[in-house]
């Protein structure tokens, strides 16, 4: 993205990774999504009760050209699925999203042709969080999760090193139509 | 022009009661609320740091309750599989048999696997409503936000609640001369020392037995 794609790696580059890092999760600004009930829940962690504002996320934006989060509260229908491609490609990178609740993680209950059984077939998820609807406590929590993934976030030829081993892992898994057993 | 004309006409005689400091001050008397917040008590909740305490019958996390003795209350039943309206529950029955050593529940039957996917639990409480020997119940416990799908399907080792005094983790025989009816009517308050003889046999140290059969059995679940 800047002049730090071009820094050699070693420890120049982890200390500015460090420094990034916690630029970045200190001022995280979500972009509202609220598609169900869980933005009930959501809008509640921005009230002054739960106060997201502490975590420096108190701007929800309402265009996705300057979030950095995406909480995709709710279930998420077939029709809606498309929205959320483009809102999410629509957001500059870096880019996290969490899918709050259990319609957006897995489809929850509505096991049905109306609803995507997880919003990780549409777009990749950093944080999955249950609860139907989660209560505030457990949004921050994911929230603080995220912290510690986007603390631990890679930059230049760190970043190209992970992707690399990150895909190399995914080729050697077992592919999902593989797996045989009870979990499902 | 016809906006301030007309309330003019019906705010007049009321502006005339205040009187002239009244009028003065209107226009800043919205501050007065926001000065006087700042000596108010701060409602917020800081959250990582003091969590305020769920109430306690807050639906959390499932736990798998034993006996006192350590024995598990699961009899493998499956109704909280069939009351689950998200189906989010998945058990498969065993017979427990004493020939083998393999006793994990007082009488005939108990849970071999026991999973919870915790994406698509709506934690309603059906399941807790229709166990029959109350061994699933829920915990106040609410923090899972986990980074993949697979690591919020919790195992039977996860859901088991942790080993009271007086526990040895199971599998091990019933207490001596007590049948299935005696551990519900609370005639059962603890491990005896036959069975704690029965552990160090067959199993010599507890934790490391407990903890291997724990990761057999998830082994198991998961690929079976």
């Amino acid at each position: 993205m800047g002049i730090e794609e071009k820094l050699p790696a070693g420890f120049l580059l982890t200390t500015v990774e460090q420094v990034a890092g916690y630029m970045r999760k200190s001022s995280v600004w979500p972009a509202t999504f609220g598609l169900a009930c869980c933005a009930i829940e959501m809008m509640a962690v921005g009230t002054p009760d739960y106060d997201i504002a502490r975590f420096g996320m108190e701007r929800f934006s309402a265009t996705p050209r300057q979030a950095d989060l995406m909480i995709v509260a709710g279930r998420v229908s077939q029709k809606m699925a498309p929205v959320v491609r483009q809102v999410y490609d629509q957001m500059p990178e870096p880019k996290w999203v969490i899918s709050m609740g259990v319609c957006a993680s897995s489809g929850g209950m509505f096991n049905n042709y109306a609803i995507v059984q997880g919003v990780d077939h549409v777009i990749p998820v950093d944080i999955y969080l249950p609860g139907c609807p989660p209560r505030p406590e457990m949004l921050l929590n994911a929230i603080l999760e995220l912290h510690k993934q986007i603390q631990g976030g890679k930059l230049g030829v760190n970043r190209v090193e992970a992707a690399r081993a990150a895909e190399e892992a995914a080729m050697a898994a077992t592919p999902t139509h593989q797996m045989k057993g009870l979990l499902a | 022009m016809a906006d301030k004309s007309r309330p003019g006409k019906h705010e007049a005689p009321e502006s005339e009661q205040k009187g002239f400091l009244a009028d003065l001050f209107a226009p800043v008397a919205g501050f007065g609320v926001t000065f006087g917040t700042m000596f108010r008590k701060v409602e917020t909740e800081e959250y990582p740091e003091q969590k305020r305490p769920t109430q306690l019958r807050f639906h959390g996390r499932h736990q798998l309750n034993r006996h006192p003795d350590g024995l598990e209350k699961c009899v493998g039943c499956e109704l909280c599989a069939w009351a689950c309206p998200a189906d989010a529950i998945l058990v498969e029955g065993a017979g427990n048999d004493d020939a083998t050593g393999q006793r994990f529940s007082p009488g005939e039957r108990y849970g071999r696997v026991y999973q919870i996917n915790y994406l698509r639990c709506i934690f309603c409480g059906l399941c807790i409503e229709a166990c029959p020997t109350r061994a699933l119940t829920m915990t106040n416990e609410y923090e899972l936000a986990d980074d993949n799908r697979a690591g919020l399907i919790f195992t039977k080792d996860q859901l088991l609640a942790p080993l009271q005094s007086g526990m040895l983790p199971a599998p091990h025989p019933m207490v001596a001369g007590m049948e299935e009816r005696d551990y519900y009517q609370g005639k059962v308050t603890g491990a005896t020392d036959a069975q704690r003889e029965w552990v160090d046999e067959h199993r010599g140290d507890d934790t490391e037995a407990s903890d291997q059969a724990a990761q057999a059995g998830a082994a198991e679940g998961r690929t079976a």
